[in-house]
């Protein structure tokens, strides 16, 4: 299966980034074949509203079935919800390390969103 | 024979006397012909606790947002492409829509290849519209004759984000009348911009504080912008300093009306007495901005 992890950085050395809808980039990683890619998400940074939506998108129709990040708000969690997407909140680290967790099976998807809408504008 | 006027009073800064002044001159304007009063501000509508009005209609205002038949959309994404506030998500096998956001622009239902969006409606508030006594007038031929003001305001839904679709619906509700008069909300967002657009003037309230000085200057540009003749009206004249006034010269806007800094005309206010219903010495001043304001509008 495909997963996404939010970074702000371009590779799996590099933190993952607390933010989703407004994250640098996704890291979109295969868990059978360990290859990996980079979805610029640089577009969203800015946007005034519908950042989580457009992100989410985004990943979405990249075929991940998971999220890996720190937060993810409400519109953003009902897109991905859409999209059959698991969503897993409050990881922190190396992108790198975010997967190991993940493919450890001791991360538990959230159920709701973490934080309001918004949240993430000007961190 | 009488010049129909249509005048928004603005502020940038909040609780300079908009609703002070509009309410006083929709008053006085009533002596010289039909009047009719729209409250815009919408989120926070004032204007009635001077005027007192009788409502006599009440309805409730939807906004369109779209509907998607999922099982006519091909998912080509034209509509999210075309939305400027991602109010629609096409995803792989579904589309979402976020009515919260959309701004009932019509373009997704307008430009789908497929006719798959229809429009639905969405509550966003409830506008009302009923009357003001004036003050018992003499007409010729209609002797003690009560002139009115027609009122008209809105209510937006707690927790709504769109009002200018509700501002929209006030103005329509008022009728054709030698005077209309609007009490736009503070501010120069999007709300303000539908408040003043089609008015002849704008009457722009302030107070000669450096607050009201900077607001002012926003307020100003904004109108500029938009073509409309502007005025200003100075409230609580006698407290900041001079620097409005030498705004208004530098930028030749008129400054027809000052209100003193009075205790008791904030007394009067905090009992919702309008201006010149409690200091009626002010009709004539009012009478005179009124006039001044056709003359403004004829230009």
């Amino acid at each position: 299966m495909k997963i996404a992890i939010t970074t702000s950085g371009t590779d799996l050395d590099a933190p993952v980034d607390p933010r989703f809808g407004r994250a640098r980039s996704f890291v979109i990683y295969d868990t059978e074949s360990g290859q990996w890619s980079v979805l610029d998400n640089a577009q969203n940074l800015a946007a005034a509203q519908g950042a989580g939506i457009q992100a989410a998108t985004a990943v979405v129709n990249a075929g991940a079935q998971a999220v890996l990040t720190g937060n993810c708000g409400p519109k953003a969690f009902r897109t991905l919800a859409a999209g059959k997407v698991a969503v897993y909140t409050d990881v922190s680290g190396s992108v790198r390390e975010a997967i190991e967790r993940f493919l450890s099976g001791t991360l538990q998807p959230a159920a709701q969103a973490s934080v309001d809408a918004h949240s993430g504008i000007g961190l | 024979m009488r010049t129909r006027l249509r005048v928004a009073i603005a502020s940038g800064k909040g609780g300079t006397g908009k609703t002070t002044v509009a309410t006083s001159l929709a008053l006085v304007l009533a002596d010289a012909g039909s009047v009719e009063f729209l409250d815009c501000d919408v989120e926070e509508p004032n204007a009635h606790l001077f005027l007192k009005p009788t409502i006599e209609r009440r309805e409730k205002v939807e906004m369109p947002v779209p509907q998607v038949d999922e099982d006519r959309c091909t998912r080509c994404g034209r509509c999210a492409e075309v939305c400027q506030f991602k109010a629609i998500a096409v995803l792989k096998d579904s589309v979402l829509t976020f009515p919260e956001l959309c701004h009932g622009c019509t373009g997704c239902w307008v430009l789908c290849p497929e006719q798959a969006i229809s429009a639905t409606g969405r509550e966003i508030g409830t506008v009302e519209s009923g009357w003001a006594s004036a003050r018992p007038t003499r007409l010729e031929g209609a002797e003690g004759q009560v002139r009115c003001v027609g009122f008209h305001h809105g209510w937006l839904r707690v927790g709504e984000a769109m009002s200018v679709p509700l501002i929209r619906a006030v103005k329509r509700q008022a009728r054709e009348a030698d005077f209309t008069v609007l009490d736009a909300p503070p501010g120069t967002s999007c709300p303000v911009v539908e408040s003043v657009k089609d008015a002849d003037v704008v009457v722009l309230v302030t107070e000669p504080t450096p607050f009201g000085l900077n607001d002012l200057e926003l307020a100003a540009d904004m109108a500029a912008a938009m073509g409309r003749v502007a005025a200003v009206v100075v409230n609580r004249a006698g407290i900041g300093d001079g620097r409005v006034r030498g705004f208004c010269r530098s930028r030749g806007l008129p400054l027809l009306l000052e209100v003193p800094f009075d205790r008791r005309i904030a007394e009067a206010y905090s009992r919702g007495e309008p201006l010149v219903a409690a200091f009626p010495a002010y009709r004539a001043k009012f009478a005179e901005l009124g006039r001044s304001l056709q003359g403004l509008a004829r230009r």
